[in-house]
């Protein structure tokens, strides 16, 4: 079996071909949108989209030396994300479905990323830290469902990590050599200052804290790398506890990082420090499949394909706030 | 000095409760038994940020008993705050748990022990109090008087979100234990509150925990509300 999938929730078109047996993936193909300033404008990537969209389609195909005729379905990721973003990767997966013939496979975004981890690294049945520009959250599948233990009130770390990096200077480029200029910075500082630790049950809150330590930089009275430092020692320190808790409470020996922050060393060591008191194994998603890729829709889309999930062409419109809990997961159980 | 006997240090630290943040001991203490609760230092935090996080939790918690003991709800004495060391030393209430009472107790005890817990936390938001973690695990019944316990997760707060959580938690902790008797005993429990906070109040609650119920998170009732 043979899927193609589609990413276009944000900042990057990525089209991935996968099959059902190893080594699965026969095409990655992705074109990033770079702002010139700011963050992502909806709009405008969502135009850069449309114009790379046709030949990232050919390269990927070209890749895996294979004809459209011979996928099998289309799977797409309908959400979450940017609506204008999403909606090129949608119109472009209904079109290829319906002018092909080939059946349509909705995928979840975030679900993506939690099955590309697993399907990567080998864990079997882990809590989930999912943290990425767009989301923060703790998982674990239980009862048919990925649930969620706890998760941002408001902002979601990489927006919490890039805002910061932006508005101080530091960015763009938001990472050098796989270091996210952040991190970078905070390697350099050794001094905590007073900024706010805001965990609430399960659930953290970012956006006092970016306030704050934006403030603290606007005085002048501290040094930037000691507020970078503080910063990440905070931030980091909220997703470990809260991420200790539903380990705790689940009883699971595994953690599993995904998302775009997972790549972090430093937030790798705190989470091995906190699963060492647990005997639980620390499983990192690789850095290429951290960040949004066509692949892991494929490779989700093929798991589902496979337990006759389809969606109609005509039913296939994208959810800009379609969460994860809300997906059924027939191929585990 | 015969009072002194059994000393007024610690004596057979009992681990009873192994949490994420902190570790429950039973112990004696002036002769009374008691319930040493010690927040874990964390070794993937900077120091200084483990000492301030522990230390101003512990804090807050044993201000937050305090003043709920002294707005007149059953809660555990505290007999000795060290904040440094995170450590708060509080009386062992000898009872049941609700939880466990739950499924043996004739329904209508049960019934007036909730609406006891309706007016507690009628009471504790009133003074802009949250429990943070309201289970029928953290309420023990001792001498038919339900007292809460664990404010470990307790915040000031006036949000109506943050109330509005306390009551889903524990509505989802009854249905959780008992689903039988959910809609008697969380009855019980409105009623308890309503006579605190008013006819008004208890509205305007319901209508935030059918908000907090809605959303995204709590996904299995919207969908039966659909069907």
């Amino acid at each position: 079996m043979i899927i193609l999938g589609i990413e276009s929730t944000a900042h990057t078109f990525g089209v991935g071909i996968v099959r059902d047996k190893d080594p699965f993936i026969l095409a990655d193909v992705r074109a990033n949108y770079v702002p010139k300033e700011g963050g992502i404008h909806p709009r405008e990537a969502s135009r850069f989209f449309a114009t790379k969209a046709h030949e990232v389609i050919k390269q990927a195909l070209e890749q895996a030396r294979i004809s459209i005729n011979d996928i099998d379905a289309i799977a797409v990721a309908l959400g979450p994300g940017l609506g204008p973003c999403l909606r090129v990767g949608a119109t472009i997966a209904r079109a290829l479905a319906s002018f092909f013939n080939k059946p349509l496979v909705p995928v979840n975004h975030s679900v993506a990323h939690v099955e590309i981890g697993l399907k990567l690294t080998g864990a079997r049945d882990p809590v989930i830290v999912y943290l990425a520009g767009g989301n923060t959250m703790i998982i674990a599948f239980n009862d048919k469902r990925y649930r969620v233990f706890g998760e941002t009130l408001d902002i979601a770390l990489g927006n919490l990590i890039d805002v910061f990096a932006r508005e101080v200077g530091l960015a763009p480029p938001y990472v050098r050599k796989g270091v996210h200029v952040v991190d970078e910075c905070a390697d350099k500082g050794s001094k905590l200052l007073d900024l706010p630790y805001i965990v609430k049950g399960q659930d953290v809150s970012f956006s006092g804290l970016l306030t704050a330590a934006l403030k603290h930089y606007k005085t002048g009275k501290y040094r930037l790398e000691d507020i970078c430092y503080t910063l990440r020692e905070i931030a980091y320190s909220m997703v470990v506890e809260v991420s200790e808790r539903a380990l705790a409470h689940t009883s699971k020996n595994e953690v599993l990082l995904v998302g775009g922050v997972a790549a972090s060393r430093r937030l790798q060591e705190k989470f091995k420090l906190m699963a060492k008191i647990y005997d639980a194994s620390v499983h990192v998603v690789p850095p290429r499949y951290a960040v949004d890729n066509g692949v892991m829709i494929a490779w989700t889309g093929l798991l589902a394909y496979k337990h006759g999930v389809v969606i109609p062409v005509e039913k296939a419109v994208v959810r800009q706030r379609w969460r994860l809990d809300e997906v059924e997961i027939p191929w585990r159980s | 000095m015969a009072f002194r006997r059994g000393g007024d240090t610690l004596e057979k630290l009992e681990l009873i409760y192994k949490g994420a943040e902190a570790y429950l001991f039973k112990s004696t203490f002036l002769d009374t038994d008691v319930i040493v609760k010690y927040r874990l230092p964390k070794p993937y935090r900077d120091p200084l940020l483990d000492r301030r996080i522990r230390r101003d939790r512990t804090i807050l918690e044993a201000r937050i008993i305090a003043r709920v003991k002294e707005l007149g709800v059953p809660v555990p004495t505290l007999y000795m705050v060290d904040p440094e060391k995170a450590i708060i030393i509080m009386e062992y209430i000898h009872g049941i748990r609700l939880k466990e009472l739950i499924n043996h107790a004739n329904i209508s005890i049960i019934e007036t022990y909730v609406r006891e817990v309706g007016k507690s936390i009628g009471i504790m938001h009133s003074a802009g109090i949250v429990h943070g973690d309201l289970t029928t695990s953290n309420i023990i019944v001792k001498e038919d008087t339900p007292y809460i316990i664990d404010f470990g997760l307790a915040q000031y707060s006036d949000e109506l979100e943050d109330k509005g959580v306390d009551i889903h938690l524990f509505l989802r902790s009854l249905e959780s234990t008992h689903p039988r008797f959910v809609d008697r005993l969380f009855k019980a429990f409105i009623k308890g509150y309503e006579e605190i906070v008013g006819s008004r109040g208890k509205e305007s609650i319901l209508k935030k925990v059918r908000e907090i119920r809605m959303r995204g998170r709590y996904v299995e009732e919207r969908r039966l509300r659909k069907q």
